[in-house]
């Protein structure tokens, strides 16, 4: 499914956010892991991750280290900062907000149309 | 098998796509490693999953992203809001770093050239005096390097161990050259003299690349910078010569003499300082007048090209020799320096996905009338050795010949392969990366070794 491009740019901090909160992860393994959350459905144009982790590093939410990988490349991987946690539970705040009032309105009793046809 | 064979391809792709990917200004180095070591991963998964390298490198490269779009994006990621596009707070925080930049580019520069006159605070005057000389010919490029690789430190914010890796050079130049009991002129002096600055300019090329010197597109980008810096740096000297006709002018007119002032302070201080503002300069308006070098190689290709067939048929015509003494030696040495920049630059500017062309032959052409021309220069130093022995200039000048003859001797090999369409073009642009670090060991051979190997003659 294509999900709209303003719909990918907001939930993109919240995920990656989320998915650090998991432990230490680099651009690669992120994009894995989104894809394996989203059983596949939400699909990132992969180059576009690394700008959301760079502003995430510059405005502290997240911190990140050059170290190696298996093979010994280079390799940034990405922590997130206790201001990053804070800013998790405060977009979860944010984005509980938008999803009850999305449930109390007719928007969820719509009849998904059938796809495919 | 496949696997066996297919690993340079895919070096060579993912070489040619970092080329192609670093040269979009929003994308530095750091980013492109991230981005490959990215792209490596998923050619990696692509092909446990059954494809080939080629279709996995490919679907690899798309699943990036368009790179319009992406390095629009990079670009946007120095603003504050990523996917909202604050275009205030992005002009004025670039605003800010680039005047930064600017005051501590001029405040190096004003270092740089307070520099040469702190040696006269120990009673060594720019007098024209012999001692003086022989003082600022062995320290000159001691006194302003330093700020130029200054400024990259800073610029690239190395660390202390990349500061010390930095530093080091500059002592072990400060030492040699000071410590070492040189005979005033004499010849391991001044080929000592003359190197040194070709050896620090590659430590420059070291805080250039913010330590990752190893990488082959920072050497890629740091011979782009030298090119453009040496082009600033003229235009700043041809300015600077203005400027000093118009104070002997005006002072004249009123009867005051300024060519003390001039000759004590403004001309010594402005050489050493233009050198830190050049470098500043081609960093600040990389994007604005790029590729000046280039262009400049584009014209004199072909008129060294067609130099050198002239000559090489006027001296099969007339049948004369060349005579061999040491000036022709330097000369031909020159020859070669010349015609390795020319190739150097046009292989920085040239689109390594382009088809081979007509450029393309002519620059080979260019490289066998250069091996002719030498090969016959070389027969006549090896005579003149074999007939009055070895000084540190002939050493010294026939080193230099090797070192170039070889890079050219394989440049051509690799442009022979390169225009039958049996490589890409990234081996070519390869090799003169790689060969980079012989051209400073060398300079670092001629400074520090061979005054003691010579006796200090």
């Amino acid at each position: 499914m294509d999900i709209g491009k303003d719909l990918v740019a907001a939930s993109a901090t919240p995920i990656v956010l989320a998915i650090l909160s998991e432990g230490e992860s680099y651009g690669y393994a992120i994009i894995k892991r989104v894809d394996e959350l989203s059983g596949g459905e939400l699909k990132w144009t992969d180059g576009m991750l690394y700008p959301v982790l760079h502003r995430l590093d510059r405005n502290g939410l997240v911190k990140a280290s050059w170290g190696r990988s298996e093979s010994g490349r280079r390799r940034k991987y990405y922590r997130i900062t206790d201001q990053g946690s804070e800013e998790l539970a405060n977009q979860q705040r944010q984005w509980k907000v938008v999803s009850e009032t999305l449930r109390s309105t007719p928007f969820m009793s719509f009849q998904l149309a059938p796809q495919g046809l | 098998m496949a696997k066996e064979e297919g690993m340079p391809v895919l070096e060579g792709r993912i070489h040619e796509w970092r080329s192609y990917v670093g040269r979009r200004q929003a994308i530095d180095a750091a980013d492109v490693d991230e981005l490959e070591d990215h792209l490596r991963n998923q050619v990696a998964d692509l092909r446990e999953a059954g494809l080939d390298e080629e279709e996995a490198f490919l679907i690899g490269v798309k699943r990036l992203g368009e790179l319009d779009a992406l390095s629009r994006e990079f670009a946007r990621e120095h603003s504050e809001r990523l996917w909202k596009r604050l275009v205030v707070a992005e002009a004025e925080e670039e605003g800010a770093d680039r005047k930064r930049e600017a005051v501590v580019a001029l405040g190096l520069a004003v270092a740089a050239a307070l520099a040469i006159k702190v040696p006269e605070l120990f009673g060594v005057r720019l007098d024209g005096s012999a001692a003086a000389e022989f003082f600022y010919a062995r320290n000159i490029s001691l006194l302003v390097l330093p700020f130029l690789a200054g400024f990259f430190a800073w610029k690239r914010g190395l660390d202390s161990a990349g500061l010390l890796k930095l530093a080091a050079p500059f002592l072990a130049g400060a030492v040699a050259m000071n410590l070492m009991p040189f005979e005033p002129g004499g010849s391991t002096m001044l080929l000592a003299a003359l190197h040194l600055p070709m050896a620090l300019w590659f430590a420059v090329g070291i805080g250039y690349a913010g330590g990752a010197w190893r990488s082959h597109d920072q050497r890629m980008n740091f011979v782009r910078f030298s090119g453009e810096w040496f082009i600033y740096y003229v235009l700043i000297a041809l300015g600077g010569g203005v400027l000093m006709m118009f104070t002997m002018f005006i002072f004249s007119a009123i009867g005051l003499d300024a060519e003390w002032l001039l000759n004590n302070w403004i001309l010594p201080c402005g050489v050493m300082g233009a050198v830190v503002i050049a470098g500043w300069l081609v960093e600040a308006k990389q994007s604005v007048i790029e590729n000046m070098a280039p262009v400049l190689t584009m014209l004199f290709t072909p008129l060294f090209t067609l130099l050198l067939l002239v000559f090489l048929v006027t001296m099969v015509w007339t049948r004369s020799g060349i005579a061999m003494d040491r000036e022709v030696l330097i000369g031909f040495d020159l020859l070669l320096v010349l015609v390795v920049g020319l190739l150097l630059y046009s292989i920085s500017a040239r689109d390594p996905q382009a088809e081979p062309g007509l450029f393309d032959a002519l620059q080979l052409m260019l490289v066998v009338c250069a091996l002719l021309v030498d090969a016959i220069a070389l027969w006549a130093i090896i005579a003149r050795i074999s007939e009055f022995g070895f000084s540190p200039n002939k050493v010294a000048a026939l080193g230099e010949n090797l070192i170039l003859v070889v890079n050219l001797g394989w440049s051509a090999v690799l442009y022979t392969r390169f225009l039958r369409r049996r490589t890409g073009f990234a081996p070519i642009e390869r090799w003169q990366t790689a060969y980079l670090p012989v051209y400073a060991v060398w300079a670092w051979i001629v400074v520090l070794i061979f005054p003691v190997a010579f006796g200090f003659m």
